[in-house]
């Protein structure tokens, strides 16, 4: 197959989806005839019809809400939620609802929220969040997130297919990024992969932020550092094996991601590694990430955001610890 | 059998039955078709879903409930609603329809599990087609619409009944899913309990507007009925219903009523509440002006009505005894047994930590 972007390989997952199960329905914000504002939907309308490819109103909290009533009818729904920034008015049926139903109830709801996230790409305020946390941080969701289309292709399909709801995280700013996918390709949620193989610190990151641990490998690699990349892919639940084997060879670890470091993913994460291998470290679990602050007008975002040289530097603190 | 939606306008088959201030009319009140089995089953199910609330109340002040909230003076609505639909209607109540769920054949022990802290959900919604309660207010009438939506995308018959509170409709949620029904012209009945009270905050501060003129603005017919009228709510609902299932869309009810008890067994109303108001409005006690209805037209007798409440009694005894003898779930099961249905390894793993934690013990 030739080369698709992310967005492509997002949106023939869909279309994977919609034909294989006639359950399964899209809806959201200017998901129909616009095919959405990041195009992920285009052409789906027109395919499979309004019934089962549909624009709501402009209201994100009934557009969850109406997800689980269509799920309890029968469907398999998959809204989308057309910025993270706006993903708040969702927030409660997210929460009380899609993550808890299950456990109240005993019926499981197939719901896959997808959600553009991540910054740079100069937009202005409640476009470029990063608010995984809120949602990894409650039991009853599963929260993933591709960096490579060929992972979101393959992870979305899993995701739609997974009897419990999920919520999929798409690194936005990787939406042009290109590479041959393969369809019969499934990524089995809570599964991390080795991006890049080495031998010197672990980097762990996801979404938006391994492509930019990818290039510090390679940057590193010319100094004689060898990086090793792990791109996490699931956050909840997390594949502590995979970080934890990589860990143990290295014996280091930096976290990278977009949000705020204060009580960020890679908190967990470090936390985790010092418990499970305090004895191994050789240095303490380096964080990457915004600062605790606002997402800041475009202008000021790179400064904000993590970025090569960060991610070198931690590696450096790390090596030279001790 | 006559049926209600025969003597309406096509466009709104419920107003015509019912008087400008939302008395059901003698005319409609007659052409109900309901026989005098079926007359006495809605008043032998008022008192028996109100013996059981009765009995609630004193088994949280005995300590064997957390918490109990009433819904004395509702059960004109609770019975009049749930006897209008079929029973392949799904309902989805707000939390103080302990009464309707009765109705649709839930348990009264096994509901009261979740006012003893063992259960967040003690029914299967899918065997009696009645949605877990929903807690945080008007959360659940997105999923009344989400449901409605999924009915007319299957094309079945089925309307969906999503009942709240005068409060919910202070919600965005509220407002969210009665434009979406409207938009997607779902056959769903929205039935606002109206029963005056938020907690502590009465009617007139809930909103400066009338309740039931919000359809308009979504884009579909509403009436304010009397809540304490059971052969009233169960024409409205019935013929709104009937209005749904032939694809003619939204309907909401506001039905109008009063929370004769307490918020729940926490809330203590003389903080805020007039005396007057209850003696007012109980004298309009649903389950004593329908008896002295039936009375009238001699369908039921002072045997039936001691028989019936020997019934209600005797229901009452055997919901406490079985809810006290119910078994407390192992804690494994009860804290992790239904959060996925493909639970991840590290959670299993936790699972097993606490298990193995409890075994030490």
């Amino acid at each position: 197959m030739e080369a698709v972007t992310m967005a492509k390989a997002i949106n023939l997952s869909l279309r994977e989806a919609l034909t294989r199960d006639e359950n399964v329905l899209v809806f959201g914000e200017d998901v129909g005839a616009l095919g959405g504002v990041f195009r992920i939907t285009d052409g789906l309308q027109k395919a499979f019809g309004e019934e089962r490819v549909f624009d709501t109103p402009l209201a994100e909290s009934a557009i969850i809400g109406v997800a689980v009533g269509l799920a309890l009818r029968g469907f398999r729904p998959v809204p989308e939620i057309q910025f993270d920034g706006f993903i708040y008015p969702a927030f409660e049926q997210i929460v009380s609802h899609v993550a808890k139903y299950r456990n109240r109830s005993g019926i499981s709801l197939p719901i896959t929220i997808r959600v553009p996230f991540g910054g740079n790409i100069g937009a202005v305020e409640h476009h470029s969040e990063s608010p995984e946390v809120y949602f990894a941080h409650t039991a009853g969701l599963k929260v993933v997130t591709p960096s490579t289309p060929g992972d979101a292709y393959a992870l979305l399909q899993t995701a739609i297919d997974d009897p419990d709801p999920v919520v999929f995280f798409e690194p936005k700013a990787r939406y042009y990024t290109k590479e041959e996918i393969d369809p019969a390709a499934r990524v089995a949620i809570g599964k991390a992969r080795v991006a890049h193989e080495g031998s010197g610190v672990s980097v762990i990151a996801y979404g938006p932020t391994v492509s930019l641990a990818l290039q510090a490998a390679k940057t590193a690699a010319q100094e004689q550092i060898s990086l090793e990349v792990i791109d996490l892919r699931s956050l909840s639940p997390l594949d502590m094996d995979t970080v934890m084997a990589s860990v143990r060879k290295t014996h280091r670890a930096v976290v990278v991601h977009e949000a705020p470091v204060f009580c960020g993913f890679g908190a967990e994460v470090a936390a985790r590694i010092s418990h499970d291998a305090f004895d191994l470290l050789e240095a303490p679990v380096g964080r990457v990430g915004g600062m605790n602050v606002p997402y800041p007008p475009a202008r000021y975002e790179k400064l904000y955001l993590p970025d090569v040289d960060r991610i070198l530097q931690a590696a450096d603190a790390a090596l030279a610890y001790g | 059998m006559a049926d209600v939606v025969r003597v309406a306008a096509a466009d709104d088959p419920v107003r015509p039955l019912f008087s400008s201030g939302g008395e059901l009319t003698p005319e409609a009140r007659s052409r109900l078709g309901l026989d005098p089995a079926a007359l006495r089953d809605l008043y032998r199910n008022m008192v028996l879903i109100r013996r059981a609330d009765q009995e609630a109340l004193n088994l949280q002040r005995q300590g064997e409930l957390g918490l109990w909230g009433q819904y004395l003076g509702q059960e004109a609505i609770h019975v009049g609603a749930v006897t209008a639909l079929r029973s392949e209607d799904w309902i989805f109540p707000s939390y103080r329809e302990f009464g309707m769920a009765m109705i649709r054949g839930v348990d009264p022990a096994d509901m009261l599990t979740l006012f003893r802290g063992l259960s967040h959900g003690p029914w299967d919604p899918r065997t009696y087609h009645f949605a877990p309660l929903a807690i945080p207010v008007a959360t659940q009438v997105p999923h009344a619409v989400g449901f409605a939506m999924g009915c007319r995308l299957k094309h079945t018959d089925e309307v969906v009944l999503s009942t709240f509170g005068d409060g919910a409709t202070s919600e965005g949620d509220w407002h969210e899913a009665m434009n979406f029904a409207g938009v997607f012209k779902s056959p769903v009945v929205f039935l606002c309990q109206n029963n005056h009270w938020a907690i502590s905050v009465p009617l007139s501060k809930q909103t400066a507007g009338s309740i039931v003129d919000r359809a308009k603005g979504y884009g579909f017919p509403g009436i304010r009925i009397d809540g304490n009228d059971v052969l009233g709510v169960y024409a409205a609902v019935r013929a709104a219903a009937s209005r749904a299932r032939q694809g003619e869309g939204p309907y909401l009810i506001e039905a109008v009523t009063y929370r004769m008890g307490a918020h729940t067994s926490s809330d203590d109303p003389t903080r805020y509440r007039l005396d007057s108001d209850l003696e007012a409005w109980g004298a309009r006690d649903p389950i004593v002006r329908y008896q002295a209805w039936l009375k009238e037209q001699g369908v039921i007798d002072d045997g039936l009505i001691a028989a019936m409440a020997a019934e209600a009694e005797s229901a009452a005894q055997v919901m406490r005894t079985r809810l006290i003898s119910l078994p407390v779930p192992p804690p494994g099961e009860a804290i992790f047994g239904r959060v996925y249905s493909n639970p991840p390894a590290s959670f299993v793993e936790e699972r097993d930590e606490f298990e193995a934690s409890l075994e030490g013990n």
